[in-house]
């Protein structure tokens, strides 16, 4: 009995070399003409020298993090009879597109200071640009609520997989409206609350063939990419006109 | 099938934007309007940011108006003189408009900036459209008093020019105001400023019906052209894929239209229209009048 007792103690400690093997099924996305979205899939596994503990439970959370940019967000207030944008809270970067997946509520498998170690949940990774104020907090809301309608952050509790407390999979899709850049993929394994062990990925998200070109184009040569608007105009507006008049005949 | 746009970086759906493109295109070809002024707001209710939907909307508009203004052309019924000097004033406009759509974007109005302008322009010219082409309606069957000249006090300016095409021998500063006032509302509001242009034509210079349309649609050519120009070089806000689907929808539904509209008469063809521009003012209007499901914006800035 004292024995039994004496393992279950040991166990409990935080176990030694528990360490992460992972891969993501796609090292980049290609922004092309029909592009509609992307799925990849973030799979691993634990590697672990000793056997794994019984409790606490090993739980997982994958975040997938898009480029940072700096935004302001704006309120819109009733003024002499019309909706003007009155208010405002510049934030120095927040992430273009953010994802967590984990297997049971991030609330209860992380703790707060682990949370604010490592920045794993949405809030944790926008920065004001002024200090934290009441007045900010509802303009901070307004921009998670605003995104996750959009589909830009993503929360998916009990979306993670995780077999024999060791094999672990998970599907992330990625919006339409993606910025280009690279999008970091972070897999936490915790136990109790604690971060055990970290690993990181990268996908590369770009603009690929026409879509490219044209980005290119008119940040970097505007004058003729504006000319090159401008012919393809004249060009449709005069074909247009000469083919119908053919047609006619 | 979804198209992912590269200058609005959203994805939407190719065939409502060829619709959408065939839609103005069909009211603009029965109207003889570029359309500007319902693309910019349709572009906005499907996504795209307002400053790509205002440049893009003028890009489009320089494909609607010249092959208008090139059958306009071999019919003589273009005003070149006149056609210069409104350009003249358009160039300056636009110019203008473009610093303070600048100015407006930095103090974050942009939004409340371009559909109060749509509110207060369509509202006024709607309503004007309306109320004169009813009283014509009422008035046909009765003896017209024709006057072939209206002295008023555009003429009583100095810096007078003789417009033959036009029959006219006026001060060139009303052109170049009306030229001007045109250039700044395409820049703002990514029109060509037809619905303005040719009221103002009629009225206040006093210019024959016969070269009104052709002359309008030339200054427009050139006008949307430089404000397509001015947003490609100074907020990198055309999208040409955008464009290219809004084009060929609308150069299509243009043919079409410009077909039915031969069987209306003229002034059923203006309570159209002048409906169709109140219809969009009363709705963008409602837009800002009633509280909006959701009082935040979010607004990337460039880094």
């Amino acid at each position: 009995m004292k024995g039994w007792l004496l393992a279950l103690c040991l166990m409990a400690l935080p176990v030694q070399g528990e360490e992460i093997v992972s891969g993501v099924s796609q090292s980049g996305v290609s922004i092309t003409t029909n592009f509609d979205g992307a799925s990849i899939l973030v799979y691993g596994a634990a590697l672990r020298d000793a056997p794994a503990p019984a409790w606490p439970l090993m739980e997982v959370i994958i975040t997938v993090e898009g480029p940072s940019t700096p935004l302001v967000i704006r309120k819109k207030d009733h003024v002499a009879g019309i909706w003007l944008n009155r208010g405002s809270v510049k934030i120095t970067a927040a992430p273009s597109f953010y994802a967590v997946a984990s297997t049971k509520a991030v609330g209860d498998i992380l703790l707060p200071a682990e949370d604010a170690k490592y920045h794993i949940t949405i809030p944790q990774t926008i920065d004001a640009a002024a200090a934290p104020s009441a007045d900010q907090t509802p303009y901070i809301e307004a921009l998670q609520r605003i995104r996750q309608a959009s589909g830009s952050f993503v929360l998916a509790p009990d979306s993670v997989l995780l077999l024999r407390q060791a094999l672990f999979r998970t599907d992330i899709s990625l919006p339409a409206n993606l910025v280009e850049g690279p999008y970091k993929v972070r897999i936490f394994l915790t136990r109790g609350g604690e971060v055990v062990d970290l690993q990181e990925n990268q996908i590369d998200v770009q603009k690929a063939g026409v879509e490219r070109t044209l980005y290119r184009l008119a940040m970097e040569q505007p004058l003729l990419y504006g000319m090159l608007s401008l012919l393809m105009a004249m060009v449709a507006g005069w074909g247009a006109q000469e083919l119908f008049k053919r047609l006619r005949i | 099938m979804q198209l992912y746009l590269p200058i609005a970086e959203v994805s939407v759906n190719a065939f409502v934007l060829l619709g959408l493109g065939g839609l103005i295109g069909f009211l603009s070809g029965m109207f003889g309007v570029g359309g500007g002024f319902l693309i910019t707001p349709l572009l906005m209710m499907i996504g795209v940011p307002p400053g790509v939907a205002v440049a893009t909307g003028a890009n489009q508009v320089v494909a609607s108006s010249i092959s208008g203004a090139l059958a306009q052309f071999k019919r003589r019924a273009v005003d070149l003189p006149m056609g210069a000097v409104l350009t003249g004033g358009g160039l300056a406009g636009s110019t203008l408009g473009g610093y303070v759509f600048d100015l407006m974007s930095r103090l974050g109005q942009t939004d409340v900036f371009v559909q109060l302008s749509y509110v207060l322009f369509l509202g006024f010219i709607g309503t004007m459209m309306l109320v004169e082409s009813v009283n014509s309606l009422r008035r046909t069957g009765k003896a017209q008093i024709k006057r072939s000249h209206v002295h008023s006090w555009v003429h009583k300016m100095p810096f007078k020019m003789k417009f033959r095409a036009s029959g006219l021998y006026i001060s060139v500063i009303p052109p170049l105001l009306v030229g001007a006032a045109v250039g700044f509302l395409s820049a703002i509001m990514g029109v060509g400023g037809g619905f303005v242009m040719v009221p103002a034509m009629i009225y206040l210079l006093g210019m024959p019906t016969k070269v009104v349309v052709g002359t309008s649609l030339f200054q427009i050519t050139f006008v949307t052209g430089y404000t397509t120009l001015v947003h490609a070089v100074t907020h990198h806000t055309v999208d040409m894929m955008l464009a290219l689907l809004l084009i060929i929808g609308g150069v299509i539904g243009a043919q079409i239209g410009a077909r039915v509209g031969v069987g209306l008469k003229a002034e059923q063809l203006r309570i159209l229209l002048s409906l169709l521009v109140l219809a969009v003012a009363v709705k963008i209007g409602f837009d800002l009048l009633l509280t909006p499901a959701e009082l935040y914006s979010v607004t990337r800035v460039a880094s």
